[in-house]
């Protein structure tokens, strides 16, 4: 069984909880280490499945299951758990994106939405008349029909190996969706990946901030007014989000 | 049938600095404003509060405080032969909305263009002769010069409270100061803001190359700052979040914090928010304009509103776009090069260098929209253009304005352990030197209506014409070469130059300086506005802002806009109001 896939199953039977548990346990990055005071306790994520009884595990609203175990393998190939930390799996990227298709963005709010609808050059931009929450639910069951014919197996249940051939497929657009162009369902995951391995963790990913430390980015900090001068001296990295002011640690 | 309202004095279409502007002097002046905005209300104490206004992915990656393009945007298409379709997201640039506009959420870069940018064309003829000018190429006059314009630069920086340092006091040249702007009355308001170690690095390199570095002049203010209006604002704290954010410690200058409560304290001014102007109404003599149409967005109720003075302060293409949807002059023709609305739409270009610093700790995510060291010696003409085949050129400068995760989107290889790797590596330590660099007119580049799509309003959208043309690609090589230069010199290892792509993209984001198709000059055939932004033919009404500049400089617009436009409001309170007619 593939390491994704043990994941996935593991964190089916057990909720997010879990997630925490792992996230603990993962030491800082070394870029980070290298200039960070010891991390003060990080602020738990403001998502239902993070409290901290961790009683209630999160419940997809968009996805089906289907769905979710696709993207959840997917992302958790995307940004890979590995030596540097968790990955965007653990960071509930797969809830993220749950959470952004469900809403307004997946709606394509907000987008000028009226045809006739027409393919242009590059330059001109998204052309096609399928909202973002519309590309994942073509795209997922063309991708499994593709694995199944070349696999014998849906996208989550391959080993990470095949499915990083597969991404990179539809990466370079080699793998054939039909209709849709499998390069504007990999940017969309990719893009999406980022967001929410990066995005403030109200939104369901980028759990305990993971995605900043791993790059060193501190957060939600008052300001740097008394920094940015100082060349040489390190900035205390004692990461904070917009729920740790307003929610777990007003200060 | 549109419900009539009772006339005012004065209404401005649009909420932003020129509306602010013109609405505080205005008032002040005595006259009653209404102000029609289509975006909402925003109190900026409520709005712009810490620390959720510091939520990248609602404002940096989904544009919060943006236009909503669902409602109006425009089609696009680099040239005449293809079909225009609709920009369906924002991308390219981040157009205003709501309360202060773009304005609420600019980073804050507040330049003086060159006095050569004023009289490009006579001094293009003077030091090169027209030979050196492409016949495609559109440049003209303004018919106002840097030195009209100086003592409204001045008021502009003082309501905002710009810090920088003058490089040009009264023809003396000063020491840490850009030696080739124009000439000064007095110093900026407020100093300079703080040097992040990149700007520092910046400014020995390029100072042992022999260039001119000097802090870039900024609206995020330096210290605490009272303007001359009584605003108070706060300074400002390098948190990182300037441009698509508003500023929690109200430390950048926006109308909210500067014109829009000075005009509001004088009691003769109103805001409609949820107001979309769709038409400026003309007489029977079609040389005034009487009143403007809006729909009240909260109850789709159409209302007329009559006015005295009719101030087109949107956006520059919801002015383009009022002019063209009301009939007002006569359409821009590439192909005849007749007609004037429409004509010489500029934008801004770019071109630049990156690399990494691997032994600095940069921290990337402190600074501020306008933290930035500069060099002036490549921009318009300080330098000699002979042989070089392009004209203008463009501002080179160091740039903190703070890294956010997202955008800055650390990391080389797309995805996986190795980009993983890559981006925790990368983000502290990738640098880049920008160059914003000059846009000029070019025949084929303009704004029209789109034939196909509408507006939610029923209305056709502005299309967009325009790529690079004639000698852009020489003027980014030459630009990269010298980024690649100082980025190198600076330390810097993996230095990448990034020019110009072939063709102009409305998908990435470039910047929200997006100029013309309403232009002044002193000749009616190829100008729509005299240069007090004044209607040639319809002397009440007035087409204010970025929109009615015939080229793009190498410099951030919004402090020329200002500038032109405490010169409008002094012409208007002056000599307008007392005997209404053509301001010359």
């Amino acid at each position: 069984m593939s390491d994704a896939n043990e994941r996935r199953k593991f964190l089916k039977g057990l909720g997010l909880a879990a997630v925490s548990l792992g996230i603990g346990a993962v030491a800082e990055p070394p870029s980070v280490e290298a200039q960070a005071q010891p991390a003060a306790p990080p602020a738990m994520p403001a998502m239902p499945a993070a409290t901290p009884t961790g009683a209630s595990p999160y419940t997809y609203v968009f996805f089906n299951s289907t769905e979710s175990a696709f993207v959840e393998a997917a992302v958790a190939r995307l940004i890979p758990k590995d030596d540097l930390g968790p990955g965007a799996l653990e960071a509930g990227v797969a809830y993220y994106i749950d959470g952004q298709l469900a809403g307004w963005y997946g709606e394509a709010g907000r987008w000028y939405w009226q045809g006739p609808w027409q393919q242009g050059t590059p330059q001109q931009g998204y052309q096609l008349p399928l909202k973002p929450s519309e590309v994942y639910r073509a795209a997922i069951p063309l991708v499994n029909d593709y694995t199944q014919k070349q696999f014998k197996a849906d996208f989550a249940d391959l080993s990470a190996a095949q499915q990083d051939t597969v991404l990179s497929g539809l990466e370079k657009g080699e793998i054939d969706l039909g209709r849709l162009p499998a390069r504007t369902f990999f940017a969309f995951l990719l893009q999406n990946t980022k967001e929410g391995f990066f995005a403030d963790p109200t939104y369901g990913g980028n759990a305990q901030m993971v995605g900043w430390k791993l790059i060193g980015y501190p957060g939600v900090q008052p300001g740097y007014s008394q920094i940015i001068e100082q060349y040489t001296t390190p900035f205390p990295l004692t990461y904070a989000s917009i729920g740790s002011y307003t929610e777990d640690n007003p200060r | 049938m549109a419900k009539k309202l009772p006339a005012v004095d004065a209404v401005m279409v649009g909420v932003g600095w020129t509306g602010g502007i013109l609405a505080a002097e205005l008032t002040r002046a005595g006259v009653s404003v209404v102000g029609l905005e289509r975006g909402p209300f925003r109190d900026s104490n409520i709005e712009f509060a810490f620390p959720h206004i510091r939520d990248e992915l609602k404002y940096g990656i989904r544009f919060g405080l943006a236009q909503d393009v669902s409602r109006d945007t425009l089609t696009f298409r680099n040239a005449a032969e293809q079909t225009a379709l609709p920009m369906r997201q924002l991308g390219s640039f981040l157009l205003g909305s709501g309360t202060g506009g773009a304005g609420a959420h600019w980073n804050g870069q507040t330049w003086r263009w060159t006095p050569y940018d004023f009289e490009i064309l006579s001094q293009t003829r003077a030091r090169y002769g027209q030979g050196a000018i492409d016949e495609d190429m559109q440049i003209q006059d303004w018919g106002v010069t840097y030195q009209q314009l100086e003592p409204f630069y001045d008021k502009f920086e003082r309501t905002a409270g710009i810090g920088g340092k003058a490089g040009n006091l009264q023809g003396k040249i000063q020491p840490g100061g850009n030696p080739f702007e124009g000439a000064r009355a007095s110093e900026y308001p407020n100093p300079p803001m703080k040097r992040s170690q990149l700007g520092d690095l910046f400014q020995t390199a390029t100072q042992g190359m022999g260039y001119h570095p000097f802090p870039g002049p900024s609206a995020n203010m330096t210290q605490p700052y009272t303007n001359p209006d009584g605003q108070a604002l706060g300074a400002c704290m390098y948190c990182g979040h300037c441009e698509r954010f508003g500023c929690d410690y109200n430390a950048k200058a926006s109308p909210n914090n500067t014109v829009l409560p000075t005009a509001l304290a004088t009691g003769k001014f109103e805001v409609r928010h949820n107001a979309n102007v769709v038409r400026v109404n003309m007489d029977s003599s079609g040389k005034r304009a009487v009143s403007v149409t809006y729909i009240d967005l909260l109850t789709g109720e159409e209302i007329e509103q009559p006015a005295d003075m009719i101030f087109l302060t949107s956006f520059t293409f919801g002015n383009v776009k009022l002019l063209l949807v009301s009939k007002i002059g006569e359409v821009y023709d590439p192909v005849t090069n007749k007609g004037t609305v429409g004509r010489n739409y500029t934008y801004q270009l770019s071109a630049g260098a990156g690399g990494t610093l691997d032994d600095k700790d940069l921290k990337v995510f402190a600074g501020a929209g306008a933290e930035s060291v500069v060099i002036d010696d490549f921009n318009g003409d300080h330098f000699d253009h002979t042989g070089l085949g392009f004209l203008h050129g463009g501002s080179i400068s160091a740039s903190s304005a703070g890294a956010r995760p997202i955008q800055s989107n650390p990391g080389g290889a797309a995805w996986g352990s190795a980009w993983k790797r890559a981006a925790a590596q990368a983000y502290n330590h990738a640098v880049g030197i920008g160059a914003q660099v000059s846009s000029l007119p070019f025949r084929s580049n303009h704004l029209d209506l789109d034939p196909t799509y509408r507006d939610a309003y029923g209305l056709p959208l502005v299309r967009m014409t325009f790529d690079y043309r004639g000698n852009e690609s020489k003027r980014s090589q030459y630009l990269t070469a010298i980024t690649t230069k100082i980025l190198t010199a600076m330390g810097a290892k993996n230095v990448v130059g990034r020019g110009l792509p072939e063709h102009y993209s409305i998908v990435p984001y470039q910047s929200t300086h997006n100029q013309g198709g309403a232009i002044m000059g002193m000749d009616p055939s190829t100008s729509v506005v005299n240069p007090y932004m004044q209607h040639h033919q319809v002397s009440n009404l007035f087409v204010v802002g970025a929109s009615s500049f015939p080229h793009n400089s190498g410099f951030n617009p919004t402090g020329t806009v200002g500038a032109m436009t405490y010169r409008l409001a002094d012409a208007l309170i002056k000599r307008y109001l007392k005997n209404p007619g053509f301001l010359t």
